[in-house]
């Protein structure tokens, strides 16, 4: 009777803080604050399901979320998870901000900081652009996303999508197909998949794959039967089609007959294998339609995930006394 | 240090207060408990089923985290801050009597995030407060429908309830002076 | 007014010089070298034990942003610095704004530099007007304008055509054509050394065989036209393995070395910063077998000299987006302590073959006077304390520009004073001389 009420999936953690007051990316987090993240996400959830979807916990806190790029889902998700935990929230995005005339981000950052935000959410075209705001600001810093580099809230809901159907990390098979090179989602995922004991395993052309990849701790291969056989979770990344004018790849048609996810091809994995996607999708380039549509799919639910993990991630962050801003 | 109740206090203690919320509320009908966490939960499973026992009726039972309604002053104390759990109140609370249920009544502030809480989940008829320990030195206008024992503390004082459904043993330990 | 530096460690490589003797300068020309020279009216600098005097040092890759750049240094101000960091002459590169490929622009520097009166400066006039790679520059008109070589610097020549038309036309004047080696299409838009670490960052890459395919087309065409080519700031090892070969084969290639291409990897893009703009330049930090094929090539005799492309760039500049950010890193304050801690002290080189690096193979190469203190040469000297112990703090460099990654280091070794033309242009407190 005190089942379902008292279990706790994933065991309670050693630790209940985040170390640092941001999160620029999974090469950061330990595994024991990886786990903090999940189980934290898991009591967010619930509170997705409630009639008031709101919780004080970060009223009167004010969070920036400052677009460099252009994003509906993740900057959507990223204000509801703000509004649900009662944060007042400003959107900035590029095109309306000063940085169309010619302001740098060191000037936008400390401008922004005057007026004291506790968080600032960041998108940036550039690798390395949160690990800059750090520097300059107090307010703490959530990479959603920077360059080629990270894409840590994305892994993160990766994984809590994963442990919930699979009841844990290690020991399984995750493949990742796509533009490996250019994929920030790729190296969040490799730092946090590895580290939490899975055997990962990388599928794409050597003109998309990064130097020394199996240096991250993967498997490497450019077949994309080896990969997919017995995977339980297979992640396709986007193709963008501005690589092929890169001489990376020939043609996209060329990308979906070599890499492309077939139901022929899902047939090689478990046969409750997962299919992953960080959105948004090209059909039939990287995955084919029947596929993304089908049973095994998961997508959907990584997006609605996400509400869940940043909310976990915003009131770690910010929620606490351990994270009163300094001076 | 001094041991308060032992197992056996307890557990009578439990059946004690289950007869007073039958009485004072002439049954169970529209009753719901709600534990919050964590040992009131444990707290509010004993009381579900004692209840069962004395009216054979089962009063629905739910957990909930008040984790993210703690005020300023809750979220400032030193020492390991508590984990986010899950909260599980798996009935719709409007038009029931709710009894709130946890393990030691003191400054008020968790009552008032619980109450906090509950009202998002809907518009209960009542709200009744059940706590093993009461130690005193409100800082709010709270007050226990149902007390297991009040037990006078000095302000460096602490209660720790220990239940054995997460600690290993049943037993309220009173610790006087500085060290905790 | 005659000058006797008395009982210092006298290091003079192309005379045959290693020993505790006095050096006599008379005016602004060596007067003697010797032990025991009479005092005779002059002026005498004890020179402490163990301290070094040698030819003056010249560093023949540097930026010094005038015309068109002023914010991040001047001729003054890099004169300065230089004179700071032990050196008596440096070379400075075209692309200025305009670019130095005219008489004017030549001459402004010149003057420039008189006027600040401090280390000599040779200009190195451009390839290509405007070093667009399109037409030769009036190169005749650059040496006697005072140009000591030819380069475009910033990138590599456009063409192979264009760069053996230069290295015909230039041989002409015995002046070497200096190759920033690169291909365009590798190098991309690529910001840091294509490895684990920027592909940890992501950060796009640039492959060592970026710089080798330049070096090689250099070393084909020094061969075609029997003319001079130097290799600007190598990091490669590929690039130093054409660079043997070539020499072997008798080709007339030479190649310079950055002090952070022989101390730094490209695990400083991530820590003890990530992201730090002062460990971006071009070419970029490389893995450690780069690094320690550079140490190898200067300790075997195929790097021919240390030069440090002292590139200064404004703060503001620097503070952005690492793939936004300018390339390079100051150097004429850093070079003689890194040198001395990391080659002289660590074993890899004996003393006697830095001063060919830093000074006697920068005159040869250049056809500049200077590397040697034999008498009747022009005064020039540098004065070092091998054992003095040096803390780089990046707000104290006399350059206009901080942008180092050396902020902070401890090392063993330093400047003492330097002499231009007989004058005391620079002394350092701490090393205990007294002039």
């Amino acid at each position: 009777m005190s089942g379902p009420i008292v279990a706790q999936l994933g065991g309670a953690p050693g630790i209940t803080v985040l170390r640092n007051k941001d999160l620029l990316g999974i090469a950061d987090l330990t595994t024991d604050e990886i786990s903090l993240i999940l189980d934290t996400a898991e009591a967010m959830q619930e509170i997705g399901s409630r009639d008031v979807k709101k919780v004080p916990a970060l009223r009167g806190k004010t969070i920036v979320n400052l677009f460099f790029e252009p994003s509906t889902r993740t900057r959507t998700s990223f204000e509801i998870a703000e509004k649900r935990l009662s944060a007042d929230t400003l959107n900035i995005a590029s095109t309306s901000s000063s940085a169309t005339k010619g302001e740098t981000l060191a000037d936008t950052a400390l401008n922004l900081e005057a007026m004291r935000p506790d968080m600032i959410v960041l998108r940036h075209a550039s690798s390395g652009a949160c690990h800059l705001l750090s520097r300059l600001c107090h307010a703490g810093i959530i990479n959603a996303g920077d360059g080629m580099h990270e894409h840590p809230t994305q892994a993160l809901l990766d994984a809590f999508t994963i442990r919930e159907q699979k009841k844990r990390l290690a020991d399984l098979k995750v493949t990742i197909v796509g533009d490996l090179l250019h994929s920030r989602v790729l190296r969040s995922n490799v730092h946090l998949l590895t580290r939490m004991g899975a055997e990962v395993w990388v599928c794409g052309p050597p003109t998309l794959m990064p130097t020394e990849i199996t240096r991250f701790g993967v498997r490497a291969t450019s077949s994309i039967d080896d990969a997919v056989a017995d995977a339980d979770v297979i992640m396709l990344l986007r193709i963008q089609l501005e690589r092929m004018q890169g001489t990376l790849f020939p043609s996209l048609r060329e990308y979906f007959n070599v890499f492309g996810m077939t139901e022929a091809r899902l047939r090689l994995a478990k046969p409750d294998v997962m299919i992953m996607h960080p959105g948004p999708i090209n059909r039939g380039v990287e995955i084919a339609s029947e596929v993304a549509d089908g049973p095994y799919s998961v997508i959907l639910e990584q997006v609605a995930n996400g509400v869940a993990i940043r909310m976990a991630v915003l009131y770690l962050l910010a929620g606490g006394p351990a994270h009163e801003t300094a001076a | 240090m001094s041991v308060i109740m032992d197992e056996d206090r307890i557990a009578r203690t439990l059946t004690r207060i289950s007869h007073e919320i039958v009485e004072r509320n002439r049954g169970v009908e529209d009753l719901a408990l709600v534990g919050v966490r964590t040992r009131g939960v444990h707290l509010s499973v004993r009381l579900a089923r004692i209840l069962k026992e004395i009216t054979g009726q089962d009063v629905p039972n739910g957990a909930l985290d008040i984790t993210l309604y703690r005020d300023d002053l809750m979220r400032q104390v030193v020492g390991p801050q508590p984990l986010v759990r899950r909260t599980e109140i798996p009935f719709s609370i409007d038009d029931r009597k709710i009894l709130l249920v946890d393990d030691v009544l003191y400054t008020g502030r968790t009552t008032r995030a619980a109450l906090d809480a509950l009202i998002d989940f809907g518009r209960p008829l009542a709200i009744q407060l059940v706590v093993l320990v009461d130690r005193g030195h409100r800082e709010l206008p709270i007050k226990a429908d149902y007390v297991g024992k009040n037990l006078p503390t000095s302000a460096k004082g602490s209660v720790q309830v220990c239940l054995r459904e997460s600690d290993d043993r049943d037993e309220v330990i009173l610790r006087e002076g500085d060290a905790a | 007014m005659k000058r006797l530096l008395r009982g210092g460690r006298v290091v003079d490589p192309v005379n045959g010089i290693d020993g505790v003797q006095d050096l006599l300068l008379d005016g602004d020309r060596i007067a003697a070298v010797g032990r025991d020279l009479p005092v005779d009216g002059s002026t005498v600098v004890d020179i402490p034990q163990g301290v070094v005097v040698c030819p003056g040092l010249i560093d023949m890759h540097v930026h010094l942003r005038e015309p068109g750049q002023e914010h991040k240094e001047t001729v003054a101000t890099g004169v300065a610095s230089a004179v700071a960091g032990g050196f008596t002459a440096v070379a400075c590169m075209p692309n200025t704004i305009p670019v130095n490929d005219n008489a004017n622009v030549t001459s402004l520097i010149l003057t420039k530099a008189v006027a600040a009166n401090l280390a000599r400066v040779y200009p190195i006039g451009a390839v290509s007007r405007a070093s667009k790679g399109e037409l030769l520059a009036d190169i005749a008109e650059l040496k006697e304008a005072g140009c000591v070589a030819i380069t475009d610097d910033g990138h590599p020549v456009a063409t192979a055509l264009l760069l053996r038309r230069a290295m015909e036309y230039a041989g002409m004047f015995g002046m070497p054509v200096i190759e920033h080696c690169e291909d365009d299409s590798l190098k991309g838009d690529g910001v840091a050394h294509e490895g684990y670490h920027a592909a940890a960052l992501g950060l796009r890459g640039i492959p060592g065989a970026c710089e080798a395919l330049g070096v090689e087309r250099g070393v084909l065409l020094s061969e075609l036209t029997g003319s001079a080519f130097h290799v600007a700031h190598m990091s490669a090892r590929a690039s130093l393995r054409a660079v043997r070969r070539g020499k072997e084969a008798g080709i007339r290639v030479t190649c310079e070395v950055a002090p952070h291409h022989f101390t730094l990897t490209d695990e400083m893009l991530a820590s003890p910063m990530s992201y730090d703009t002062n460990t971006k330049m071009n070419p970029p930090l490389r893995e450690a077998e780069d690094r320690d094929a550079m140490l190898s090539g200067i300790a075997d005799g195929s790097v021919d000299a240390i030069a440090t492309d002292h590139a200064p760039h404004h703060y503001d500049e620097k503070n952005v987006e690492f793939d936004k950010a300018p390339f390079g890193i100051v150097g004429l304050e850093t070079a003689v302590s890194l040198s001395l801690d990391r080659l002289v002290h660590a074993g890899v080189i004996r003393l006697p073959r830095l001063i060919e690096l830093l000074s006697v193979n920068p005159a040869r190469i250049l056809g500049v006077s200077g590397g040697s203190l034999s008498v009747g040469a022009p005064a020039d000297v540098t004065v070092l304390a091998p054992e003095l112990s040096v803390r780089i703090e990046a707000d104290q460099l006399r350059s206009r520009s901080k942008n180092t990654p050396f902020n902070g280091w401890q090392l063993r070794g330093g400047v003492a004073a330097t002499f231009v033309g007989g004058r005391l242009v620079y002394v350092n407190a701490d090393a205990g001389l007294s002039v």
